[in-house]
This record gives structure tokens, C-alpha cells and sequence, in this order.
């Protein structure tokens, strides 16, 4: 059958938006398998979907099952889902284990989805981060190590198994219809926490254009690293602004004191170990991704904000 | 944001604005540029500052012609006065050039960004973290940058230690060499009288976490400025020793000394 003469891709995170969209991109030239760890999601009758832990081992399976051709792994835990243990497992062994498996079954094509969070937010960061910038969000806080340990065993394994093609993504604040992460929460909620007297420049890149650059990276094949990010800015607070969002100012200094305010009042939305984020910029330098594969973004700063700011008036 | 709109139309007079729209500053969508300039935030800060430039410190400048109209510069100026008054004040006077006005971008001390509200507004207003690394890619991005090599040995030194210039790094020699950049240099008059210093709380500063602690009126004293620009030197890239590099910023820093001397010599009172 034709069908099955298709390249085979397994994309882990399949519950997710961003994957659901890079699906959708590639379904018609390529047969796709969809996993995830968190639950089983239904995507179409063509494209078999399981729930799975990589750390099992019914997950080489899939790998005797497919012979894929490339991975899009895309499933992370974030940061504020699940314990730092369970993370911990899910995000460096788990991926540890895809890495493996890929390299013993010949796959010939690796994307792996990090975050910009990687870079650490500080008061020294200089604007434009390139990829050779030091990893230092592990210094600052245990709740990101798995971030940095993931990125640090990608980078292992695109040295060690050349073959792999292993091409590592490190994108600014995915935001648009459907993401759920802290920002995206952030930018829908009615009311945002904001710490007084600091709105860090941030970069925001809507998730079909995020989903356009994966697949492009896929089919482009020019393993490495890479930032992604449009060449557009704006200020956290203004962001929020123009979401619709009402300000609330926690006190920002001394440090401890929005530490402690977020952990007594439960502040999910505005997690502890991302307050520095909040804080200070960490503006990445994306032209080298825009330059090797030609991306440049399609959906404006303003068309996502719009796009928050309408969701409210329908609420 | 319409709360600066709102002020921006009550402040910033039509001529001003029909100045400031005359700068070409490459900024994204919404009006930020990577280190967090706002191009809105400036126009409004700008407007409220011509008092003080004018009727406060009554700059007088000269030379200001011979920072080029485009391309990298780095404009190497001494620093004095504890506050980064200086950096303000060039900014301004480039700002507000009759011919081809730049925005300029000060470098400025690693503490500031820790500083809730200042921080910000001071990126707002151009101002960016002292870090090579911006420094650099400034520069890439042909920007003019003013650095003050002296770093907070010049703005802490203490009032009896007024226009002595202090050790200058070499960092912006190699930069200017390597992102071929006109270095003007600046000598600056009258910011040593701004804010003048008689002794620094070492043991405070340290507990701050601040670079020095001065012991200063609190408050800043109308001293009349003046801002002389030299010529432009250019220095030749390619591989140099470290000595050779010192030799240059040496030339860089006899230059700066002289244009302080011509300020002091044309000056006829403090205030």
C-alpha cells in the first residue's frame, strides 16, 4: 500500500496543542505515531496514538513495530506539573531511553524541544543570548534542572551519534489558542501578578508559527542548536496590557518576600521558580535558526495579544 | 500605556516630537528593541529632561558634529558624579543634534537592573547593562554607545579626586576594533559638582550590595556642564598585542584629559 511506503515519525507530547498542530502539518507526507505520558489522545483514525512511559519497556515496541524514520519529541512535563522526582524520570531518563532506542533502531532524523528557560534569568544576562551562551538556569533554581539536564543529554547524543541528525530547539514563550503553559495562563487570566517595579522584555512566538518552525527543522535537516524567536519584543507588563489583563503588583523586594507570597497563597499560575523570570530578561537571539532555514514568523505580537484579549470578551 | 499616551500629548510639544521622530532607531512592532528600549517611554522621559539639560545644568557642548550620523561609535567619556548623570546628558545632547540626531545607549553598571522601577526605566530610556557581550552586538547593530571606561572608579571617586582620571579598561578598544567602530572621545565638565562626595561608607556599601556608598548632600547641585567631543580615532582591527591594545587606550585617555582641561579653562564659575 502507499500509505505505508510513507516515512514514519514518532511525536511524543501528543496531548498537547503544539503537537496536535505539528501533526497536523505533516500527517499528509509522512505516517505518524502520537505518544504521550501523560494520557491517551485521539487524533484520527490513521494515526495510532498510545499512552506510554518511555521508561518501559513495551516502549521499544513501537520502535520494532514502526521502524520510524525521525523523532519530534516534543513531551516534557512542565515545571509546574507533577513533582521534581516524577519530572525528573519523565524529562531526562524518559528522554535518555528515546535517544537510545533511536540510535539502535537507525532513526536518521532527532527534533528535541527544549525552552529558553535553559539560559537562567539573571540580573547579568546580556539581550540576544546566543546558543553558545552557559546554561545557568540549573544554578539558580533545582526546579528547572531537569530543563538543563535534558538539553545537556541531547547534546551528548548529537555529538556521540552523529547519525541521529539531532537538531535542538530552544524557542522563547510559546503562547496562542490552546497552549497551556504559564504564560499562556498568564495572558488569559483576567487578572495577572506582576512583580512591582520590574517588566522584563519578553519574546513570544505563537504556537503556528512554533509549529511551522518544528516542521521545518524536521524537513530541512541541519542538526544542531538553535533559539527561536521572531525579532520582536515587548515589556511583560505592556504584554499583559494588551491581553486585556489587570495588573496585580506583588512587593519585589527583598527577594524572599515574593517568594513567600506566591507559596502561602498557592499562586499556581505564577510559579515560585519562575519569578525571575518575571524579574529579569532573557532575551534569546533567534536569527541564527531564521538565517539557516529561512523561518520568519507569520502571526504578529499584535495578532496574539488579540488574540487573548478577544478570548476574555467571550468569556 | 494610554496613561503615557495621555501624557506624551500633554508633554511632549509638536516641535520636540517632530525632533525626536528625526532619530532612525530600528525597534520591533510594539516599539521595544532587544535591551528593552522603548521608543515611546524615551520620547516621554526625553521631553520631561530638556529642563533639566537646559535650564538645570545648562549644557553647553562642542564638537557634538563630529559624532558620525550612522555606523558603530563608541563615545569614551570620563565618569563622575555618582549618579550616571553624564551618560544622561550626552544621550540628550545627541538626541536632540539639529542634524542627524542618534539615540545613543549608555552602558551602565551591573547593579542597576536589581533596582525595582530604575532599572527598568533606564532600559526604557536606551540605557543598557554594562556587559561586552551587549556591547557587542550593539555594535553589530550600528549602534552608538557611550562607555565610560573608568566604570564606578570614576562615578565613586570623591570630590577631592575631581577630574583625575582613573584606570580605563581596554574592553572598548577591542571592541572598537573588532566591530570597526569610531571612537569619539568626550571630556565632561561640571558632573563632578553635581553630586560631590567627601567620603564613601565602604561597610554600607557593602551591606547594600551597592558599589559605593557616598557621603553626599541629598541632593543635586545645579552645576553648569559642559560636554566637549574630540575628533574621531579610528584603530586599525587585525591581531595586536595587549600592550599595543594599552597603548592605544592610553592615546584614547590623553585625548579625553585635554578636553577636560579645555572645559576647566572655559569655565568661569561652578554654578
Amino acid at each position: 500500500m502507499i500509505k505505508n511506503k510513507k516515512p514514519k515519525i514518532l511525536v511524543t507530547g501528543a496531548a498537547g496543542a503544539l503537537a496536535q498542530q505539528v501533526i497536523n502539518r505533516l500527517r499528509d507526507d509522512y505516517q505518524i505515531v502520537a505518544v504521550d505520558f501523560r494520557k491517551q489522545t485521539y487524533l484520527s483514525d490513521d494515526i495510532p496514538s498510545y499512552q506510554i512511559n518511555f521508561n518501559k519497556r513495551v516502549f521499544e515496541d513501537l520502535f520494532r513495530k514502526f521502524e520510524f524514520d525521525g523523532v519530534i519529541h516534543l513531551g516534557r512535563i512542565t515545571s509546574s506539573e507533577e513533582t521534581r522526582m516524577r519530572r525528573y524520570n519523565a524529562n531526562v531518563l524518559g528522554t535518555q531511553k528515546l535517544l537510545e532506542l533511536s540510535h539502535k533502531y537507525n532513526i536518521k532524523r532527532v527534533i528535541v524541544l527544549s525552552t529558553y528557560h535553559v539560559y537562567g534569568a539573571n540580573a547579568y544576562n546580556p539581550a540576544l543570548i546566543d546558543e553558545t551562551a552557559p546554561l545557568k538556569a540549573a544554578e539558580l533554581t533545582m526546579d528547572l534542572i531537569d530543563s538543563v539536564e535534558l538539553e545537556n543529554l541531547a547534546n551528548i547524543y548529537l555529538w556521540k551519534y552523529r547519525d541521529l541528525n539531532i537538531t535542538i530547539l530552544r524557542p522563547c514563550n510559546i503562547v496562542g489558542p490552546g497552549v497551556q503553559n504559564t504564560m499562556s495562563s498568564l495572558l488569559s487570566s483576567k487578572h495577572a501578578p506582576v512583580l512591582a517595579g520590574f517588566s522584563p522584555v519578553m519574546q513570544f512566538i505563537h504556537i503556528d508559527d512554533m509549529a511551522d518552525a518544528i516542521v521545518l527543522s524536521y524537513e530541512k535537516n541541519k542538526s544542531g542548536i538553535y533559539n527561536v524567536a521572531p525579532e520582536d519584543w515587548v515589556s511583560y507588563q505592556e504584554a499583559l496590557s494588551l491581553c486585556g489583563c489587570s495588573r496585580v503588583p506583588l512587593p519585589s523586594i527583598p527577594p524572599a518576600l515574593p517568594k513567600f507570597i506566591t507559596k502561602v497563597m498557592g499562586l499556581n499560575i505564577f510559579p515560585q521558580f519562575l519569578l525571575n523570570y518575571f524579574k529579569y530578561s532573557v532575551v534569546i537571539d533567534g536569527r541564527s535558526f531564521n538565517q539557516t532555514f529561512g523561518f520568519k514568523v507569520k502571526r504578529p505580537l499584535k495578532e496574539i495579544f488579540r488574540f487573548y484579549r478577544e478570548m476574555k470578551r467571550h468569556d | 500605556m494610554s496613561l503615557k499616551s495621555y501624557f506624551k500629548d500633554k508633554l511632549v510639544s509638536k516641535d520636540f516630537d517632530a525632533q525626536l521622530k528625526k532619530i532612525q532607531k530600528p525597534v520591533g512592532t510594539l516599539g521595544y528593541d532587544p535591551w528593552g528600549f522603548n521608543a515611546e517611554t524615551n520620547r516621554l522621559v526625553l521631553s520631561l529632561y530638556s529642563g533639566v539639560y537646559n535650564k538645570y545644568f545648562r549644557v553647553q557642548t562642542d564638537g557634538i558634529e563630529n559624532i558620525p550620523t550612522k555606523g558603530p561609535v563608541l563615545i569614551i567619556a570620563n565618569h563622575s558624579g555618582q549618579l550616571p548623570i553624564d551618560g544622561t546628558l550626552i544621550a540628550y545632547a545627541l538626541a536632540t543634534r539639529k542634524k542627524d540626531p542618534r539615540m545613543p545607549r549608555a552602558m551602565i553598571e551591573r547593579f542597576f537592573p536589581t533596582i525595582p522601577f530604575l532599572g527598568n526605566l533606564l532600559n526604557q530610556i536606551g540605557a543598557v547593562l554594562g556587559d561586552p557581550v551587549n556591547c557587542a552586538k550593539m555594535l553589530a547593530n550600528d549602534e552608538a554607545v557611550i562607555v565610560f571606561p573608568e566604570g564606578i572608579r570614576g562615578s565613586g571617586k570623591l570630590y577631592k579626586d575631581r577630574y583625575q582620571l582613573q584606570r580605563f579598561g581596554n574592553g572598548f578598544m577591542h571592541l572598537a576594533m573588532k566591530y570597526n567602530a569610531t571612537i569619539i572621545p568626550a571630556g565632561v565638565v561640571g558632573c563632578e559638582e553635581t553630586i560631590p562626595a567627601i567620603a564613601n561608607i565602604k561597610p554600607l556599601a557593602k551591606m547594600l550590595g551597592v558599589p559605593y556608598a557616598p557621603v553626599a548632600l541629598p541632593l543635586v547641585l545645579p552645576a553648569k556642564v559642559r560636554l566637549n567631543f574630540g575628533q574621531p580615532m579610528k584603530f586599525d582591527g587585525g591581531d595586536v598585542r595587549e600592550e599595543e591594545i594599552t597603548r592605544r587606550v592610553e592615546q584614547v585617555k590623553s585625548v579625553i584629559s585635554d578636553l577636560i582641561d579645555k572645559g576647566l579653562s572655559e569655565r568661569k564659575r561652578l554654578f
